[in-house]
């Protein structure tokens, strides 16, 4: 038996089907995973996502500490309170350690990391916090729920207190703020507008329920896979792991060099990178005819003896065709070919996006 | 609990065939197949006229989350596809051993079926999975 979310009971009643993700039983769907992911693309869906890992930072040296830390600079979010930043942690060698988003609360920072990265991420965090007055937290007794969609907000207004669904109003893209002992932000991981909603454990049933009978549908991580890879969003451990750079994984706009003194860790192997040019870059492909790009896959590109790999395949429901991201060798453009089951398959190559807010880009 | 239909004969890899009332043997996946697989996008059954052989790679099955390899209960000559899975493959789930049916083939000697599976030892072939 894997770890259990304050949801699980909930999950089961639904007739979610639970599958192990990074030790945790979780609901890969709940009957048809098309169906979820057109019910979030159409309307609003509800993700179960207390797998992930919550760390609060604090502390004088806090923003001093994640400067330092991450690849995307925390100065950014000065003065700007409640706004997120999408960024990378960086290991020495410029490799990914994790992807993460970072909130810029009253004076202190909430980073949300992934689930299955947990421990080494708890880890480094602390080894370079090591003689800073920086205290790391991590907010285990939290649950965690994304509910995503066109009529995501306007569904969790209905089901939450009056000042709550005032609160929600307030909230712009990409910011996020808390609330006694809750925390509401405007992000997710589907291409579509929705939120992201930190609540204590005892109350989370309760409100997965409410948003349910208010008509948003529960969703699982099959649909939530699907939902990030037509919208063209990474998932750590396929478009990057520790041993690829940010540069080759469509990460170049989330770093930032400026400031050229401020020394983030990973720094120098990046620039040494970005000198030398980048030999891989990722790409979207996409494929009309029969059959369905898969991770791992190899990919033939013109002018190019070396093949690039597809990082994350699938059938994308939205478009009703595959689509895939690949790491490919930098400059590649036009039509591709990929090893399908020793079949050769024709594929396009594309920016990686595919579909936001509900239309096709490709 | 998935559905086990007692006039069908299965192989472990979760195929079915039925021998129809004139000697012809219609294959497809089971319910517990389709139900680990997901939502079926495309099937590749065998083209029409094609010789099949037990045991052997006939076609194959793409859900979103997989691809799955369907191997033939049966030898035999392929007589019919069943060609409205191309636009609605969505029957493999809703109607494993019905509308979802792959393909029919004349067998060349229908006593191979006797080494396939009856409906309770595929249960137990599915319990020993789990």
């Amino acid at each position: 038996m894997g770890h259990r979310t304050a949801l699980y009971q909930s999950h089961i009643d639904a007739g979610g089907k639970m599958v192990d993700f990074g030790g945790w039983d979780m609901p890969i769907n709940y009957g048809s995973q098309i169906e979820e992911h057109h019910q979030v693309r159409r309307h609003a869906g509800l993700f179960d996502v207390s797998h992930m890992t919550v760390v609060d930072v604090t502390g004088a040296d806090a923003r001093q500490y994640l400067r330092r830390l991450l690849a995307n600079d925390v100065a950014r979010l000065d003065d700007k309170p409640g706004k997120a930043l999408y960024s990378a942690m960086l290991n020495e060698a410029g490799g990914v350690i994790d992807d993460l988003i970072v909130y810029h609360l009253q004076g202190w920072y909430r980073v949300i990391v992934n689930c299955a990265t947990r421990d080494k991420d708890l880890a480094w965090m602390s080894q370079q916090a090591s003689g800073l007055d920086v205290h790391i937290n991590e907010r285990t007794e939290l649950s965690m729920m994304a509910v995503q969609g066109p009529k995501a907000l306007e569904i969790v207004k209905q089901c939450v207190s009056a000042g709550r669904a005032e609160l929600i109003d307030q909230l712009s893209v990409f910011t996020g703020k808390d609330e006694g002992g809750w925390f509401f932000a405007r992000t997710g991981y589907t291409g579509e507008d929705g939120l992201e909603i930190l609540l204590p454990e005892a109350d989370a049933p309760s409100v997965w329920q409410a948003l349910i009978d208010a008509g948003v549908v529960p969703c699982g991580l099959g649909a939530r896979d699907t939902l990030r890879l037509e919208a063209g969003m990474n998932l750590y451990g396929h478009e990057m792991d520790d041993a690829t750079s940010p540069l080759a994984a469509n990460m170049g706009w989330t770093i930032a060099w400026e400031p050229t003194e401020r020394d983030f860790i990973g720094r120098g192997a990046l620039e040494a990178q970005r000198r030398e040019g980048a030999s891989d870059t990722l790409v979207g492909l996409v494929l009309t005819g029969r059959g369905v790009l898969r991770a791992g896959q190899s990919v033939r590109v013109p002018g190019s003896e070396r093949t690039g790999v597809i990082t994350s395949g699938t059938f994308s429901p939205t478009l009703g065709y595959s689509i895939a991201m690949a790491r490919v060798p930098a400059g590649a453009s036009g039509e591709a070919s990929v090893d399908v089951r020793g079949k050769a398959l024709a594929v396009s190559i594309v920016k990686p996006n595919f579909v936001r807010h509900g239309q096709a880009l490709v | 609990m998935s559905d086990i239909r007692n006039e069908l004969k299965y192989l472990p890899s979760h195929e079915w065939a039925r021998v129809e009332e004139d000697g012809t043997v219609t294959i497809g996946i089971t319910d517990h197949a389709q139900e680990s697989l997901g939502d079926v996008v495309y099937v590749e059954t065998p083209e029409l006229g094609a010789t099949v052989n037990a045991g052997e790679e006939a076609g194959v099955v793409e859900s979103v989350k997989a691809a799955s390899d369907i191997y033939s209960p049966i030898s035999g000559e392929v007589i019919a596809v069943n060609e409205s899975l191309e636009d609605a493959p969505e029957q493999v789930n809703e109607s494993p051993y019905d509308d979802g049916w792959f393909y029919k083939v004349k067998p060349s000697d229908l006593s191979e079926l006797e080494d396939a599976l009856d409906a309770a030892g595929y249960q137990a072939a599915i319990e020993a999975d789990e």
